[in-house]
């Protein structure tokens, strides 16, 4: 626990995101690809043509829901909170897969992966969505909104 | 067959590393990004978690002529900085910001919260086709 931020989870972030980051590393060495949430969920549905295999994105993304079912069901609990109405579900949701597609990636493929490789295009689209992030819950938290 | 379990097994690594970490929950994502407010800086150590074997596996890839059960490495380029990779990021940021929620999260969450996600999962379906089918021009 770090005292200044009671809530934080600092032991468990670290050993979830380790479990996250072998999760990428079995899909770059087995798989020879980047394991970007967005795009293989575009390629999942049909949404985009190019990509993964189908079999491949298909199973990856279905794994998502069920590791986090076995995950839960271990942990007994796992908590979370949504917003109280459907509109910043609604807004958020249309903005992430809008631009996600746009911007060829997500918090795992530019984030994880592409931080780790080190990879220009994925600081320069990692740095804008993190600045964009804080920008934006500021200015909510500022018009009285959260 | 040997393919589709790599990738299951990525995902459900992927998924269970979510919901261990605090990800799966929206409120702590949006915490993470409310600096003025209730800080919470949980991101920044799943990040530093997931970042580390990640840089390992890029060096041992660095070594590897072909990957272990594919043909060819198939990967993006890292170079090219133009106005799409900008743009979508951005809004990418703002809907992250709006709902706490990105896609991983979004997914693992059909699963622990189905109901309270589906809208979310939806109108991220609903974006992703809409750039499909009405796309920006990128000059």
């Amino acid at each position: 626990m770090i005292p200044a931020f009671p809530n934080a989870m600092p032991v468990e972030g670290f050993i979830g995101g380790l479990l996250i980051g072998l999760a990428a590393a079995i899909m770059l060495l087995g798989l020879g690809r980047i394991a970007g949430v967005s795009g293989l969920a575009a390629r999942a549905t049909g949404i985009a043509d190019a990509g993964a295999p189908r079999n491949v994105a298909v199973a990856f993304v279905l794994g998502l829901p069920l590791g986090a079912f076995l995950m839960a069901r271990a942990l007994g609990e796992v908590q979370v909170s949504f917003p109280d109405t459907i509109w910043p579900l609604i807004i958020g949701g249309l903005l992430v897969g809008y631009g996600t597609r746009l911007g060829s990636g997500c918090t795992s493929g530019h984030g994880v992966c592409g931080l780790s490789r080190l990879s220009p295009r994925s600081m320069v689209a990692t740095g804008m969505f993190m600045t964009t992030g804080f920008v934006t819950v500021g200015l909510l938290r500022a018009g009285g909104w959260l | 067959m040997n393919r589709t379990l790599i990738a299951l097994a990525s995902g459900l690594l992927f998924g269970a590393g979510l919901a261990y970490s605090g990800m799966s929950d929206p409120a702590r994502v949006q915490a993470f990004l409310d600096l003025f407010g209730r800080w919470d800086p949980t991101l920044a150590f799943v990040m530093g978690g997931a970042i580390l074997p990640m840089a390992f596996a890029w060096i041992i890839k660095s070594r590897l002529s072909s990957p272990l059960a594919a043909p060819a490495f198939d990967l993006p380029g890292t170079a090219k900085l133009d106005r799409p990779l900008a743009i979508g990021a951005i809004m990418f940021g703002m809907g992250w910001g709006i709902a706490g929620l990105c896609p991983g999260p979004a997914l693992a969450d059909l699963a622990i919260a189905p109901v309270a996600v589906l809208p979310f999962v939806a109108a991220m379906f609903a974006g992703m086709a809409a750039h499909r089918f009405i796309p920006v021009s990128s000059k």
